[in-house]
């Protein structure tokens, strides 16, 4: 038995050790917010947090994650309200949507590093997801707008 | 019959209403052969909610509570909200308040429930807009009548019935029992455009917020009691047979059940491989890794890209094809020609790389098969798997998840049917997933084709143009090749433009092969646009002619001259200078025309940059502007892929791409800025899934030509090696 600790909660889970983390959270815990898009750390579908650092869950090991912090989307916000979940939202980002929880876990810790992203910021930090519908312009939109909206909130 | 003529036309031409066991009020279009009257007694209203003839579309509770069955899937392109957008404008309802289910496959229902052809709004706008007023009128008459009160000074608004004089109000709720019991009257008057509260509003997408926290149900998502997983090794050469293998190495992977062949229907041929079903995907991926397969691959070509481009290139060269269309004479003014221009366009085969990788789940229970999952034409897989398995269609249960990426790949039923298959031998429902590899190297893809393109100028006019198209017919996938040919020739092209070039003649030269072909978001809209648009500016340029101004001067349609007024003006085309790196190009797909400038300019070093790319869409009337757009915009991102990246390649009858490191994506560092308009008219609605795509590629290589009079007539080329 594996003991993690997943959005703040502890799970008992009989896996193997070599297994993905992106594998056990969805298969065995049951959260399946994160995505499989390719497994070879191409496409960012799979983003969560491990100890609040972006990785990619599917060649994230789970022996890794014991006696660590792992966020997935389902634990980023109470109330699908982080300020990258409500800019999201207005902005109308998504899609299908498939990419877009890997997306928001990725632009999360640009917006804890850098309050007022730049376009380059953003380029480099949004770099490794993809999004096969194209939705690009308009997460760059949502970042600045989340970065606003982090500011006020902060207030 | 178009899809729109269709839907409207059909079968379900009436319009009914049904008290639910004097629950609810529902209504939809009921499948009339037997001339029922128009009011259901309570047997036949049970009768018709548990699926005998009435669609349900819209049911309203005692509670006043709304649930619309969505009969179509949402893949990204906004139906689920935009069905929902529709009704809350007639029906007078909070639209962010109705609860939004998908429907079953069910075509004597529905009608088409085929995701395709960018057909959800333009095939049933209409008869969605007469439902939902039919149903406000009714709820005003039955509110009405309790009052004791004219209905003309009654009105409806946020799910509740008003009496103006008075000041009484009722909840829809409170009044579908005694609506249930009325006639629905056969013509409501329907709003005005100008009066709109809801359509043509930017409004939120209602799936975003299930999109941005996890809750939303792709297909890969769905669980079941007892689910297990299954992956499969599949045949690298596409066809060919299991001769053997040996599942002793991953038969030991812990988690790891059962491992045996199977064989999946694709259309009308079969496909073999080895399943690998475990308690986890991951344990099943590794079973998969473990096994050893022999393959028998007899009787298989081993094709080549090299090779396929070459036969297409010198069918070309011999063969007339199968007219599709001709008018005048083009071969005659050709033939007598001097100076025509001949040249072939190439664009090659690809994969269709949804982000949510092909999945289904069946459950198999001994007389019938239950199914979930990313599908686009839930009838179609009803139809297929009850043929395939010998199931009656009512035995074959089709449930719609919402979709990671559908793109044309998801409206085949060969994994829904493979994973019926596997549920059928483990005698459990599973998921059964398509790892990356297996869906960049099975395909289906979109075909590769090429097209012989002639035209004859004379004083600055277009005397005869001639297109010749060698390409996989994707017809042929699903029926037999009845000799006929593709009716897709064409598909892109202008209509106008036959009214005014005199000479001109499309044909299909037929070319086969053993890859299996479908639809690729708008189709052969997709690669003809690029052939057809890109050869129209060669046109113009041997006719000293502006290449707007060519297409103003032949596309004699009074919706085309103001798309072009429009795309003149927010790219400001006029006043740009020679040889500045603008292109244009203007595309008909699936009801809609769409016209692309792109600007570019070189890259220091080398290269080209794509500066700005300014879309113009005619889509007649619309729902949403802003789901539109982002149609368009990512129309754009995938446009870019597909001319200055994708290709699959074919070596020794594989494939050569695996996975996003050799078949790589645009990403957000490589997307051209891209600026949407859209002409507000009333005509009939056209597409918008696919339709902002086609022209992108050529109003590219037309803008590259401009700028470094380089000609490019291949795709994909690389933007850094121009
Ligand atoms: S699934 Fe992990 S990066 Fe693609
Ligand atoms: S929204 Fe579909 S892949 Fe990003």
């Amino acid at each position: 038995m594996i003991t993690l600790n997943v959005n703040q909660k502890q799970y008992q889970i009989d896996a193997d050790p070599n297994m993905p983390l992106l594998w056990a959270i969805r298969d065995i815990i049951g959260l399946t917010g994160t995505k499989y898009g390719c497994g070879v750390a191409q496409c960012g579908a799979c983003t969560i947090h491990l100890n609040g650092e972006a990785v990619r869950s599917c060649v994230t090991k789970v022996s890794r994650a014991v006696g660590q912090q792992v966020t997935t989307i389902e634990g980023l916000s109470k109330a699908n309200d982080h300020p990258a979940q409500l800019a999201w939202n207005e902005a109308n980002v998504p899609q299908c949507g498939y990419c877009h929880s890997g997306q928001i876990m990725s632009a999360a810790v640009l917006l804890r590093e850098k309050a007022n992203p730049t376009d380059a910021d953003i380029d480099a930090a949004m770099a490794g997801n993809i999004c096969r519908c194209g939705t690009y312009q308009r997460i760059r939109e949502a970042i600045h707008l989340a970065a606003k909206l982090q500011k006020e909130g902060a207030k | 019959m178009s899809v729109q003529e269709k839907e409207n036309i059909s079968r379900r031409g009436f319009l009914k209403l049904a008290g639910i066991a004097g629950s609810a009020l529902c209504l939809g279009l009921y499948v009339s052969e037997k001339a029922e009257a128009s009011v259901l007694n309570e047997a036949q209203a049970t009768a018709a909610i548990e699926g005998v003839e009435l669609a349900a579309w819209i049911i309203i509770n005692t509670d006043g509570k709304v649930t619309l069955i969505s009969h179509r899937a949402e893949m990204g392109q906004g139906v689920y909200h935009s069905i929902a957008q529709i009704i809350a404008e007639e029906l007078e309802v909070d639209l962010y308040k109705v609860d939004i289910q998908f429907a079953q496959g069910d075509e004597k229902k529905f009608g088409s429930q085929l995701t395709g052809g960018s057909s959800t709004i333009r095939g049933s706008y209409k008869n969605l807009l007469k439902l939902s007023a039919t149903a406000r009128q009714v709820l005003i008459q039955a509110a009405a009548n309790r009052w004791n009160v004219p209905a003309a000074e009654c009105y409806a608004a946020l799910g509740h019935v008003h009496h103006k004089p008075s000041g009484k109000s009722a909840h829809y709720g409170e009044l579908v029992a005694d609506a249930a019991k009325l006639t629905a009257p056969a013509n409501v008057k329907l709003k005005a455009r100008a009066d709109y509260k809801v359509i043509t509003k930017p409004l939120h997408r209602r799936d975003s917020p299930l999109k941005t926290n996890g809750e939303a149900i792709f297909g890969i998502d769905k669980r079941l009691p007892g689910l297990q997983f299954a992956v499969v090794e599949r045949n690298p050469r596409l066809r060919g047979k299991v001769k053997s293998f040996d599942a002793t190495a991953a038969l030991k992977v812990p988690g790891v059940t059962k491992v045996f062949k199977v064989v999946m229907g694709v259309w009308t041929t079969d496909r073999e491989g080895v399943a690998v079903v475990a308690n986890s995907t991951w344990a099943a991926m590794q079973g998969k890794k473990a096994l050893k397969v022999e393959w028998d691959d007899t009787g298989f070509e081993h094709i080549s890209t090299a090779e396929i481009f070459t036969r297409q290139r010198e069918l070309l060269k011999t063969s007339e094809g199968l007219p599709l269309r001709t008018q005048g004479d083009p071969n005659g003014v050709i033939a007598g020609s001097a100076d025509k221009l001949d040249v072939v366009y190439e664009t090659p085969y690809q994969s269709h790389s949804c982000m949510e990788p092909v999945n289904c789940i069946a459950h198999f229970q001994g007389d019938k098969v239950e199914i979930w999952g990313p599908v686009q034409a839930p009838n179609w897989i009803q139809d297929y798997v009850s043929k395939k398995m010998g199931l009656a269609p009512e035995k074959v249960i089709v449930n719609m998840t919402f979709l990671g990426g559908g793109f044309g790949r998801k409206a085949m039923p060969d994994y829904p049917h493979e994973a019926a298959v596997i549920s059928k031998e483990i005698g459990a429902p599973v998921q059964v997933v398509w790892t990356r590899e297996d869906d960049a190297t099975q395909g289906p893809y979109r075909p590769g084709i090429s097209y012989r393109c002639e035209g004859v100028v004379e004083n600055g006019a277009i005397s005869a143009l001639k297109f010749r198209m060698a390409g996989q017919n994707n017809d042929h996938w699903r029926s037999p090749d009845n000799g006929r040919p593709n009716r897709s020739t064409s598909e892109g092209f202008l209509k106008p433009y036959y009214d005014s070039i005199k000479n001109l003649s499309f044909s299909d030269v037929p070319f086969k092969t053993p890859i299996p072909t479908s639809f690729w978001r708008s189709v052969y809209a997709s690669t003809n646009g690029f052939a057809y648009e890109s050869f129209l500016d060669e046109i113009a340029h041997k006719a000293g002619k502006d290449p707007l101004a060519l297409r103003r001067e032949y596309l004699k349609d009074e919706r085309l001259q103001k798309l072009i007024d429009k795309m003149e003006a927010v790219s400001g085309w006029k006043s740009r200078r020679k040889n500045q790196g603008f292109g244009a190009a203007i595309t008909e797909c699936f009801g809609s025309t769409v016209g692309h400038i792109v600007k570019v300019s070189k890259k220091t070093g080398g290269g080209i940059h794509i500066d700005k790319v300014w879309v113009v869409v005619d889509c007649g009337w619309y729902v949403n502007p802003d789901i539109i757009k982002a149609q368009v915009e990512g129309s754009v991102v995938m446009g870019l892929g597909a001319a200055t990246i994708h290709e699959i390649t074919f070596k020794d009858g594989m494939v050569e791409q695996r996975n996003f490191y050799d078949y790589k994506m645009p990403r957000i560092t490589d997307i051209p800025l891209t600026e949407v308009h859209i002409i507000d008219n009333d005509a009939d609605a056209g597409g918008m899934g696919e339709p902002g795509l086609p022209a992108f590629a050529p109003a590219l290589t037309n803008a590259i030509f401009d700028l470094t009079g380089k000609r490019i007539r291949k795709l994909p080329f690389d933007l850094n090696a121009v």
